[in-house]
């Protein structure tokens, strides 16, 4: 399992606008890189990102090669209802990790 | 001009050794040291200070997993012996690098780790540049964050630490310069496209955005020797850790970072 970094404010009043911040520790290896031996490493990237509110899409990112290693995604969010948000990273290899956090709305 | 054996030195030499001396004691004030992080550009400073944003914290929360895990089923964690981190090893990453009794030397952190899993948990230690040691070594320099650098006044690190400032000021490598030319002396100007930087060693082990990983001050130190066109010594060497020394009284009383970025 890779080692996530997820912030977000653990209470917020509706109407509110919360600001999300996600890290997850990823080589992000491109694919054109050659290794120690001169062989091209495989690609090895995070694809895709997407952020579910109490099941609902509300933020979906594409990572392409170019990406640093480690990606870094903030996003914001309008304060609607208490909840559970869930974060799922998918990537080359079958990488493929979700991690989920609350927040109480009142 | 030779001198034959048994004579004085002569007297004019002798006065300016004992003018020189002072003078070259402390190349850059302590008033006057500034971090890499001052001359670092707003988004990465931003991407410092922002623990959320910071890839060195998750080195560290790796670091704080692994403090507290038993390195073998029956051994001890290093929170076995030496508790909350927060507490036990507070002020612990300003001091370094000590002097070791055991092995009647100077080590850094991250061979005080190694020392620990060896002698204290029976475990192999673990290799330099390692993802395990970096994060340990992290997670316990972060419990000092903000302290100022405090080198032990310990004599028995002195003939190091002066082995350490021989070594920073003496010119290396095909290129003919040494560490004092840069970060001594041409500090604040440019080489290439990177601001040179006093070269103080606050944010160690840290991430740096060109080698897109974290690193040891050796791995940092390695790059300048590099760029020098000299040896670089042995991971572990007795030689970087004189510099790390002499590197750590000339920073003082500068605040540790740990765990920074950099370019
Ligand atoms: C069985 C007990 C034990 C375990 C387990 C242990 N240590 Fe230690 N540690 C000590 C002792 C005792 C010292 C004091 C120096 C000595 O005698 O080696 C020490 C010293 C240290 C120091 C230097 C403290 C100072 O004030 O200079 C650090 C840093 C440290 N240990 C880190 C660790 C880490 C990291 C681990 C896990 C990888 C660990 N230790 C595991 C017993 C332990
Ligand atoms: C040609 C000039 C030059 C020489 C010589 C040089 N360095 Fe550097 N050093 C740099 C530059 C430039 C950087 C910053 C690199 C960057 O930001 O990309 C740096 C970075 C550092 C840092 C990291 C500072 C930080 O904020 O993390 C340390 C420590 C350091 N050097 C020590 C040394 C030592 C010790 C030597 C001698 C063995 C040395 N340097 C020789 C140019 C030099």
């Amino acid at each position: 399992m890779a080692r996530t970094l997820i912030n977000l404010p653990k209470t917020a009043r509706a109407g509110d606008v919360i600001t999300i911040k996600t890290l997850i520790s990823h080589p992000m290896e491109t694919g054109f890189r050659p290794g120690a031996d001169g062989r091209i490493l495989p690609r090895n990237i995070v694809t895709e990102f997407v952020c579910r509110f109490e099941g609902e899409e509300i933020f979906r990112a594409e990572l392409f090669p170019a990406s640093a290693a480690n990606p870094y995604l903030t996003f914001t969010w309008v304060a609607t209802a208490s909840g559970r948000f869930t974060f799922t990273w998918r990537g080359d290899d079958g990488f493929d990790q979700t991690e989920s956090a609350p927040i109480a709305v009142a | 001009m030779p001198r034959r054996p048994g004579l004085p030195p002569p007297a004019a030499v002798l006065a300016l050794l004992l003018v020189g001396a002072p003078a070259g004691a402390e190349p850059i004030a302590p008033a006057d040291r500034r971090s890499g992080f001052d001359q670092m550009g707003p988004e990465i400073q931003a991407m410092q200070r922002d623990e959320t944003a910071n890839p060195g914290m998750l080195a560290v929360a790796d670091g704080a997993e692994l403090w507290a895990t038993p390195p073998a089923p029956g051994r001890q964690p290093c929170a076995g012996c030496h508790g909350e981190a927060a507490v036990g090893m507070r002020g612990v990453a300003a001091r370094y690098p000590a002097w070791d009794a055991r092995t009647g030397r100077p080590i850094d952190l991250q061979d005080r780790v190694n020392a620990c899993r060896r002698t204290h948990q029976g475990a192999d230690p673990l290799a330099y540049e390692s993802p395990d040691l970096l994060a340990l070594t992290a997670f316990v320099a972060a419990q000092s964050r903000g302290m100022p650098i405090a080198p032990p006044d310990d004599p028995r690190l002195g003939a190091a630490r002066a082995e350490g400032r021989a070594l920073f000021e003496a010119r290396q490598g095909q290129l003919g310069l040494s560490c004092a030319i840069c970060h001594d002396d041409h500090w604040g100007r440019r080489l290439g496209a990177a601001v040179i930087p006093q070269g103080q060693p606050t944010g160690y082990p840290l991430y740096r955005l060109e080698w897109q990983g974290m690193g040891s001050l050796q791995r940092r130190l390695r790059n300048c020797l590099t760029g020098m066109r000299a040896e670089p010594f042995a991971y572990g060497a007795p030689d970087y850790v004189a510099l790390e020394l002499y590197l750590a009284t000339r920073a003082a009383p500068l605040p540790l970072e740990t765990p920074a970025v950099r370019p």
